[in-house]
């Protein structure tokens, strides 16, 4: 298939503007572009087709199981995906509130933002939110940014932050980022916790926070979440929740009643907004109330005459995070996704997501290793140890499950299991797909034993095979030529 | 509603092969001391409840406004095209192409996302984009602090205030320098920009056209500022590219900027998409994703994510950036809608947005009391004085139906009666008439 | 394959003494951890560094790697042909994938390094 500037013919238009009613101005040439600007040139039909020919070799989840871990690839409701469409939102400026008495032109828009943050602070047990990171790792730097600040303002020297060996990578980017040294805590290999002792050692008068997914990377519940957390305040240090796997947990553990003090969401796992092959997404921020005065402005509030309007009076503020309030199209389709569930939807999405996962688990720990071999959460972890003793290792067991009609599991994380395939299903999956699944991870076992040449040829079945991606990393070709 | 699909019958089944007799035994890892305090959130909603219910709150938004409001973010013609071809389910519902084999669609859009950046630019290599202009700047400066092993940022005063903020505080807690210089509407002072140029200087940064509408060719900065080793990053207008000099020609080290303008709606603030492209040798130092072009094992064109080795899931607290996304589904619109529109078309409607950003310009200059600002040309924006202060003449327009424009008073002191008013392809003649007329009422009153 | 006629990091890194100057490389057991190396971001030319410092980087398809200086000294050369054909590292990493050669070094502390049967074990202990 060609790239869409080699289609391009010389003279052929696409969509014409309308005619202008008013005289044309040139710009002055010392100002004026030089070069000609050589964009394609097609019709629309050909733009169409072209775009219509790329969606066909994309697999989305739409198209079949995407059991991703920690990426929480559940359905995305149509329904949701048509509210940022009204004119009403989609049409609204953002600098319409900052206007004198603009927060009235708004009052749809704030509601939204008010009543978001409202449902977040209920879901995770936090005080107040922040709904203006434009992504996880966005609102991870942010997280960070307020630990920074809360110390600071208290005088606290505090140069670290701790970080658990099966974290996401943005975990210990995000806290450099935000200027801190980081340093690692291991988990203990027995539990698939965190080691309680190393996590005490590695504590000290330096320590600005701790960084924790609960369930974790594992798919595994610190039951120790109570000590984790006092064991950090002793120090004067802060805890931080990484929320990527949240949805193991909605009605049935909040955050907030543990003593976490910052705790991070992502409206596109927990909270179906859709992927789109990479963004946008939101990372909402939740605080304890000892934070709530560094929140970034303009924060949303409610007036005794329950009209909504945008305060910046917060002096220990961090200042903007974002040019606005937050991603707000994806915060919309957020807010009416928890209104569609309510509390009882919420709980049994979790109930859900943990049953599918567990009854993954139990169906796979035969042919495969399970490197914790106890009850988990949302998702589990295999070791493809077992059949790299063949020769056969996880990116050959995830491209064969490409050609029997899935999307491969997360390979190679977390990084402290050898072979890793991290599974996700997710509540919104059928037994039926999991029994397919099933029964196409037990043909490649088998694969992996009889014939494991075969999987080191996956896929044949896609549009393209295994890409050469040194040649793509030695031989730069990041663009199309010929502009 | 969950949108959950096993009966109770199938979750039996499910639940005796885990080998348990109720769900609640998968949960018993939850120490009781920390169950919910409480989970009261408002009651589940069916489908047809949501939507009449959001309808309701969408009304109560006034988008009725005729916009004459820029700053960054315009009220331009978006082609039902690309809605249409955005939602494709195949591409918004898809991960992070991190397998390529079953995301060459999106892998692809992007490898001409980036194309279509560098030849707006005129700069030779791309990424697949971050969240938002302001940061894109941010990145920028990031950039350029490692290259250079400097500490020392210059901002001019016609950069985007919101990007400004936005740079001062991601960089609280960072050892970084930032001067300012001191405002003038219209091009930028060369002399006070020079004024702040020392040996501590990484880079300095421009926006064309900046923050009060105008146009400037920066070239003779960046000349000045290469033979001090000084980058220069400039934040550009994309629909302005066809038609004013690139930062490319000006020899700009990294240009950034907002592609909201791009066939993405205005959306109360996002999501939006920041587009930043830069130099071949610094191609290494860029931030986020990036899409490559190789082959397979038959030798079939073949798309994948490369450099990967500069991210943070690879090289954690060590990566050029924390950044994880980039806005795929918005540079995807973007390039969709370039497309569609194509070499003359994006051309048309660069010259409607300057024709008759001039055209309403001239017309309030003839009201009496209210002044143009610039000396210098302006592309699609322009700066009025009006003889009261701005935030009430736009109060009281606003009674009437029209957004006028920016106050300047809430970015820079001493333009309290000050205006930006923007103007795009769509705004019609008699928008513009009535536009004029009705500030003419309202400062004779 | 570990020869015998250099010394050996705990960062999986030769330094070999030749002609008053040091060569240093990574092993064959880094290079295949790393996979295809696809890139080597490389120090400058007569600068200093102190033992441990990150003075290098190599890059692969999959890993990001950092080369620390083995001992404290100044580099007096970088391999250049690995900017077009870096997999000479993964190919000869003992021989022409050299990355960079140290001049004015402390002798003191190359004393201190691993011998290859130090290193051998190093690497059947950690293992």
């Amino acid at each position: 298939m060609s790239v869409i500037f080699e289609k391009s013919i010389p003279g052929r238009r696409g969509i014409k503007p309308k005619k202008a009613d008013v005289p044309t101005s040139e710009i002055p040439a010392k100002y004026a572009r030089h070069n000609e600007l050589q964009l394609c040139e097609l019709s629309e039909l050909d733009v169409v087709r072209h775009f219509t020919e790329l969606s066909k070799k994309n697999y989305g989840l739409d198209t079949g199981f995407y059991p991703l871990g920690s990426c929480t690839m559940k359905y995305n409701p149509k329904v949701l995906e048509t509210l940022p469409k009204l004119p009403g939102f989609s049409q609204l400026h953002p600098f319409l509130p900052q206007l004198r008495s603009g927060s009235m032109l708004t009052q749809g828009a704030l509601a939204v933002l008010y009543g978001l943050e409202e449902v977040l602070c209920e879901i995770t047990g936090l005080d107040a939110y922040t709904l203006q990171p434009l992504a996880g790792a966005h609102g991870e730097l942010t997280g960070m940014m307020l630990i920074a600040a809360y110390h600071k303002h208290h005088g606290n020297k505090k140069t670290e932050v701790l970080v658990p060996d099966e974290a996401h990578g943005t975990n210990p980017s995000s806290a450099a980022t935000a200027g801190f040294k980081t340093r690692p805590v291991p988990t203990d290999k027995e539990t698939g916790m965190l080691d309680l002792e190393a996590l005490e050692e590695a504590m000290s008068e330096e320590t600005a926070g701790i960084m924790l997914t609960n369930p974790n990377t594992l798919g595994i519940f610190n039951t120790h979440i109570n000590r984790v957390t006092e064991i950090a305040h002793r120090h004067g240090a802060l805890v931080y929740y990484d929320g990527a796997n949240l949805n193991a947990v909605m009605g049935r553990f909040r955050p907030g009643d543990a003593g976490i003090d910052v705790v991070h969401v992502n409206l596109h796992k927990t909270f179906a907004t859709p992927h789109g092959s990479g963004g946008p997404g939101s990372g909402p921020i939740g605080v304890a109330k000892h934070l709530t005065e560094f929140l970034p402005i303009s924060r949303v509030v409610k007036r005794k005459d329950s009209t909504y309007t945008l305060d910046y009076d917060h002096p220990n503020s961090i200042g903007y995070i974002a040019p606005f309030y937050g991603n707000f199209a994806v915060c919309l389709k957020a807010y009416a996704y928890i209104l569609m569930l309510g509390a009882e939807g919420l709980k049994e999405a979790s109930e859900q997501a943990v049953l599918n996962a567990n009854y993954l688990m139990n169906h796979l720990k035969d042919v495969f290793d399970l490197p914790y071999d106890r009850k988990c959460m949302h998702e589990f972890v295999l070791s493809a140890a077992r059949q790299k003793k063949n020769g056969v290792q996880a990116v050959d067991i995830a491209k064969a499950l490409m050609d029997e009609g899935f999307h491969p599991p997360t390979v190679y994380f977390p990084q402290i299991v050898s072979e890793a395939l991290m599974i996700e299903p997710t509540e919104t999956e059928s037994k039926e797909t999991l029994d397919a699944f099933i029964e196409a991870m037990h043909r490649i076992a088998d694969k992996a034993e009889k014939d494991p040449e075969s999987l080191h040829q996956a896929p044949t079945s896609t549009p393209v095979g295994r890409p050469d991606e040194a040649k793509a990393a030695k031989q730069l070709d990041l663009s199309y030529p010929g502009a | 509603m969950s949108f959950t699909a096993n009966t109770p019958e199938q979750q039996k089944a499910m639940l005796k092969d885990c080998g348990v007799s109720g769900i609640e035994e998968l949960f018993k890892d939850i120490p009781k001391e920390v169950a919910p305090k409480s989970f009261a959130l408002p009651r589940a909603h069916a489908e047809m409840e949501i939507q009449q219910l959001f309808d309701d709150i969408a009304a109560k938004n006034y988008t009725h406004l005729t916009k004459f409001l820029g700053g960054g973010y315009y009220d331009h013609f978006i082609p039902a095209a690309v809605n249409d071809l955005a939602g494709r389910s195949e591409f918004y519902t898809a991960y992070t192409p991190y397998q390529p084999e079953l995301s060459q669609g999106t892998l692809q859009a992007i490898y001409e996302y980036q194309t279509q950046i560098c030849r707006l630019t005129d700069m030779e290599v791309s990424n697949a984009s971050v969240y938002d202009g302001g940061t894109a700047l941010y990145e920028a400066c990031q950039m350029a602090l490692k290259q250079t092993k400097r500490s020392k940022i210059v901002l001019d005063s016609g950069v985007n205030p919101v990007y400004r903020n936005m740079l001062h505080s991601y960089t609280t807690n960072l050892s970084i320098d930032f001067a300012t210089t001191e405002v003038t509407h219209g091009q930028s002072s060369r002399e006070k920009l020079f004024s702040e140029l020392d040996d501590s200087t990484a880079a300095v940064i421009l926006q064309n056209p900046n923050f009060f509408g105008s146009i400037d060719d920066h070239s003779d900065i960046v000349e000045h500022c290469h033979e001090k080793g000084i980058l220069v990053i400039q934040s550009v207008y994309p629909v302005a590219m066809s038609l004013l000099k690139t930062p490319g020609e000006m020899g700009v080290d990294i240009a950034t900027g907002e592609g909201q303008s791009l066939g993405i709606p205005l959306s109360f603030g996002g999501p939006y998409l920041g587009f930043i492209a830069t130099r071949k040798k610094l191609t290494r130092k860029l931030p986020g994703r990036i899409v490559g072009r190789t082959t397979d094992p038959a030798g079939k064109e073949t798309f994948a994510l490369t450099l990967q080795a500069r991210e943070q899931h690879i090289k954690r607290q060590k990566a050029t950036s924390n950044i994880c996304t980039n806005q795929a589904l918005c540079a995807l619109r973007a390039h969709i809608y370039l497309s569609l529109l194509g070499k003359e078309g994006f051309k048309e409607i660069a010259n409607l947005c300057h024709s008759k950003a001039q055209y309403t310009k001239q017309r309030l200059q003839q009201i009496p009391g209210v002044e143009v600002k610039e000396s210098s040309p302006t592309f699609n924006e322009f700066t009025l004085e009006l003889p009261t202060n701005a935030e009430d003449i736009v109060g009281k327009l606003v009674e009437r139906g029209i957004a006028p424009g920016l106050p300047l008073g809430q970015f820079y002191k001493g333009m309290e009666n000050f205006l930006l008013v923007a103007v795009t392809e769509k705004r019609t003649k008699y928008e513009m008439g009535m536009f004029a007329e009705i500030l003419e009422d309202t400062i004779c009153q | 394959m570990i020869p015998k006629d250099r010394k050996y990091t705990q960062a999986h890194e030769w330094v070999k003494e030749q002609d008053g100057e040091l060569i240093v490389g990574i092993t064959e057991h880094a290079q295949e951890e790393l996979g295809d190396i696809t890139f080597i971001e490389m120090p400058e030319v007569d600068e200093k560094y102190e033992q441990g410092a990150d003075c290098a980087e190599i890059e692969s398809v999959k890993a990001a790697s950092e080369i620390y200086m083995p001992i404290t000294g100044v580099i007096s050369a970088i391999n250049e042909e690995l900017e077009d054909e870096p997999e000479k590292v993964n190919n000869s990493p003992f021989e022409q994938g050299w990355i960079i050669k140290i001049k004015d070094y402390d002798q003191s502390q190359l004393n201190e390094l691993l011998d290859a049967e130090g290193y051998s074990k190093f690497l059947e202990d950690s293992q």
